[in-house]
């Protein structure tokens, strides 16, 4: 019985019980060379261990046999082994080497690129992250990846079972995340809500992209910004300013970098299409190169829209022709599509007579008086009571932390008497 | 040395609703004079009226010592007013010497004072040389010695002086900041009561706010000046101009109820708006809503504003925004107001009345919607409710975006989770 097969012996004697687990995680840990001069044999090794039963071992055992080239047999096998292996895994097991976890994962996502099926890789990613995640509010190193593979698949729905749990705990311990994972998860996240056109969300997830802390300006974060001033000037017409607490360092060097995207907003503003038109086409190289020439195609559309829109404010009637002339468009004709689109789509309320070319603005005929609008109230104000309480939870946390009152503590005076602001039990918490 | 007389052909009678230049120029002396002839000469686009400035303005500089302009003034009139105008080379020579004596006595004496230390010689030798330079011509000198007397001010009297001369110059040199800086300093001094000083005062702040395009600040200066201003401060503006600059700054920015209190009740302003007829009958036909005869008013000064040295820039905008005014005026008391029946009131076109109101919607200067279809205008009273609501729903989720981008960042500044730069890691 040579190394290996002791080692086996042991996962498979060591996976039971809290202590043993634990145990066999040192053992593992120190077992790294052995695993990777017998990567050969693993697979015969793998065959004997259960996925679920002795999820720590066949997660070191399938990181080591991973680890050197693959050819597309291997490649394929490697597919079907770690999904399964994703999907089955015992998640108690597994947290205990979060870093080995995500070295598999990401094995599996370069796997599916490399053989051009990003598809076969979203389910299993999906099971990991749930896995990994001691609750859904925790970011992983997965999320990145598993959003890159639903962008790369187009698969944008299905990215949203994930998506749309809001994240709030960072955790590098139990998740072995670094701050290149979460930026990315901004990144990828913002551009599956563009594919949905969720506009809103976008902007949020390019916004955290922006303002992460960070002490050098990066890739990630420039082109975040690209496609945040697009995506805001489809949405609002306009860029709003940074806000405060972003990293001196993107206030600073952010804006030479991105001054193609800059002009175009500021042209937009004037409302101009022909303009806008005009500086798209000058930068087209730029806006191809990144990538968004069809976002820069829709800031486009959404400025005759805005332009329309503006209309609506102002008449209560007005010709299909006078429409066309002060919003640059054609012909009467091409008006008429974009109100009918505009319609349909809810973005104004109108009428359009056919027999004298003339269209009637109508105004919003939201009464704020129905069941769905009330139910909608109450999710929202569910929602921002939730929030709420976590916020006090969160201000709970943050007055009772060590660090946060020995700093408050050397500017203000302890509270010897003031039982009214503090409560004792925190100091005799501590 | 009487030219005026002598060249009786001027172009007065020629041009009815051109500017009668020799009865403008009678209303001013000194500096402001030449400056407003020469300003009439340089924008007026008849050749009449520019020779016939430019005749006064050289008659006006004889009278004084200032080469330079003098020179300046024969090249414009370049022989066009026969051999009287040409350069008098004698007589620039003689004030030359005269001049260059004049300066070495006055500053032998300065120095004189300086070595005794007399405050009040040295301050009344610095003003003389002020006076000197002023008069020359060289108005940074001038500003510098009249600014060099402040530090030698015993009384009031001087500081107020001090301040009235280099406001004087600084008006001349445009530097409207340090107009204001002096009005201030002169307000701020105590015991002032002459009220011609006072009103000296106003209309300088006046033009300085003016000049910076505050215009409902000048207009309360100006309506302020009190009347015993008269021709006082005709180195610097006539009663008439206060009148004016007063009447139109006043209607571009004043509303409704400060006009009439303001303006049409100041029984102190309407001694002003007696001189000027034209502006006291435009604003009492704006506050009573007859607005073509205003507009008609307007239109008919609007070539003699243009040809004001102070005015001339703001006319424009001044204009329009009493239009915009106007127009807000007109359409507030209605429900529905026919296109057709406001454009005759604005002497203007359907298509352009639209326009215009299409603009002032945009900005929100009206509550109203167009009727392109029947040229009616509807007035829009905003649904409090349903704006309510929006307003609800949209602070609620920016409420719940922010929050969660706070809770976020604290937890990623808790694990110190920066991106740092690929240089300094290993």
């Amino acid at each position: 019985m040579d190394a290996l097969d002791q080692l086996v012996a042991q996962v498979q004697a060591l996976s039971g019980s809290e202590q043993d687990v634990a145990h066999l995680s040192s053992l593992l840990k120190q077992a790294d060379e052995l695993l990777r001069t017998h990567a050969l044999r693993l697979p015969f090794s793998l065959s004997s261990l259960h996925p679920t039963k002795h999820s720590l071992g066949y997660l070191y055992l399938l990181e080591a046999q991973s680890s050197g080239t693959l050819t597309r047999e291997q490649s394929d096998s490697f597919l079907a082994l770690a999904s399964s292996f994703l999907t089955v895994c015992a998640p108690e097991q597994i947290r205990l080497a979060p870093d080995k976890f995500n070295s598999v994962c990401r094995r599996l996502r370069d796997q599916a690129m490399h053989l051009h099926e990003p598809m076969r890789a979203i389910l299993p990613l999906q099971c990991a992250i749930r896995k990994l995640q001691p609750s859904s509010e925790y970011l992983t190193a997965i999320h990145a990846d598993y959003l890159q593979m639903c962008l790369l698949s187009k698969c944008y729905k299905a990215s949203l079972s994930i998506l749309e749990d809001d994240i709030f705990e960072i955790d590098q311990k139990k998740t072995s995340l670094v701050p290149r994972d979460f930026l990315l998860y901004c990144y990828y996240g913002g551009m599956i809500y563009i594919g949905l056109k969720k506009f809103s969300k976008a902007l949020e997830f390019f916004q955290h992209a922006i303002t992460a802390p960070t002490t050098a300006l990066n890739a990630i974060t420039i082109a975040a910004f690209g496609k945040y001033v697009l995506v805001s000037l489809i949405q609002n017409g306009q860029v709003p300013p940074f806000p405060k607490y972003t990293p001196a360092v993107v206030l600073r060097n952010l804006k030479s970098c991105v001054q193609d995207y800059l002009d175009l907003a500021n042209l937009y503003a004037s409302r101009n299409i022909a303009e806008v038109k005009r500086c798209i086409t000058q930068h087209e190289e730029v806006f191809k190169n990144d990538n968004n020439l069809g976002l820069a195609k829709q800031v486009i559309a959404s400025l005759y829209k805005r332009n329309i829109q503006r209309l609506t404010q102002t008449y209560l009637t007005l010709s299909l022709q006078d429409i066309a002339n002060t919003v640059q468009l054609d012909d009467e004709k091409d008006a008429e599509l974009h109100i009918l689109q505009m319609i349909k789509d809810g973005d104004i309320f109108a009428a359009i007579n056919q027999k004298d070319g003339m269209v009637s603005f109508q105004e919003d005929p939201e009464q704020y008086n129905t069941c769905d609008m009330t139910q909608r109230l109450n999710n929202e104000i569910h929602h921002i009571v939730c929030l709420a309480k976590k916020l006090t939870w969160v201000d709970e946390q943050v007055s009772c932390d060590h660090a946060y009152l020995s700093k408050i503590g050397r500017d203000r005076p302890r509270y010897d008497e003031d039982f009214d602001l503090v409560p004792q039990k925190i100091y005799t918490n501590i | 040395m009487d030219g005026s007389e002598n060249h009786g052909r001027g172009p007065t009678g020629a041009t009815p609703e051109q500017i009668d230049v020799e009865s403008y120029a009678s209303l001013y002396s000194g500096h402001t004079k030449i400056a407003r002839l020469h300003f009439i000469a340089d924008h007026s686009n008849s050749r009449n009226l520019e020779l016939e400035a430019l005749r006064m303005a050289l008659d006006e500089i004889r009278k004084g010592e200032n080469t330079v302009l003098f020179k300046e003034c024969v090249e414009k009139i370049n022989g066009r007013l026969g051999p009287g105008y040409g350069l008098d080379q004698e007589w620039i020579d003689t004030v030359e010497r005269r001049a260059a004596q004049r300066q070495e006595k006055l500053e032998m004496e300065l120095n004189g004072y300086r070595t005794n230390l007399i405050k009040e010689s040295i301050r009344m030798g610095y003003n003389d040389l002020g006076d000197f330079h002023y008069a020359r011509g060289d108005l940074q000198q001038a500003f510098k010695c009249y600014v060099r007397t402040r530090d030698y001010c015993t009384t009031s009297k001087h500081i107020i002086a001090m301040c009235l001369n280099v406001i004087l110059v600084s008006i001349e040199l445009g530097h409207f900041v340090h107009v204001s800086n002096y009005v201030s300093k002169a307000d701020q001094t105590p015991d002032v009561q002459d009220p011609v000083v006072l009103a000296k005062l106003k209309c300088a702040a006046g033009l300085a706010h003016l000049e910076s395009k505050k215009y409902k600040l000048a207009a309360r200066k100006f309506v302020d000046t009190n009347f015993e201003l008269g021709s006082n401060y005709s180195d610097v503006i006539a009663p008439q101009d206060v009148a004016t600059y007063g009447g139109l700054c006043a209607l571009a920015s004043f509303d409704r109820a400060e006009l009439k209190s303001k303006v049409i009740d100041n029984i102190n302003f309407r001694n002003f708006l007696e001189l000027v007829p034209e502006v006291r009958e435009l604003i009492h036909d704006f506050y009573a809503s007859r607005y073509a005869s205003c507009l008609g008013y307007l239109q008919k000064l609007k070539p003699n504003l243009l040809l004001d040295i102070h005015l001339y820039d703001h006319v424009e905008t001044l204009y329009e925004q009493i239009r915009h005014k106007a127009l807000i005026q007109y359409t507030n008391p209605f429900i529905s107001v026919d296109l057709n029946t406001m454009a005759s009131a604005f002497k203007t076109s359907v298509t352009g009345l639209e326009k215009e109101l299409a603009a002032l919607i945009t900005e929100n200067q009206i509550q109203a919607r167009i009727d392109s279809h029947n040229k009616i205008l509807y007035a829009r009273h905003a649904d409090q409710r349903n704006t309510t609501f929006q307003r609800v729903l949209q602070t609620g989720s920016d409420f719940q975006r922010e929050t969660r981008a706070m809770l976020l960042r604290a937890n990623l500044m808790r694990q110190d989770f920066v991106m740092k730069g690929n240089r300094k890691q290993p």
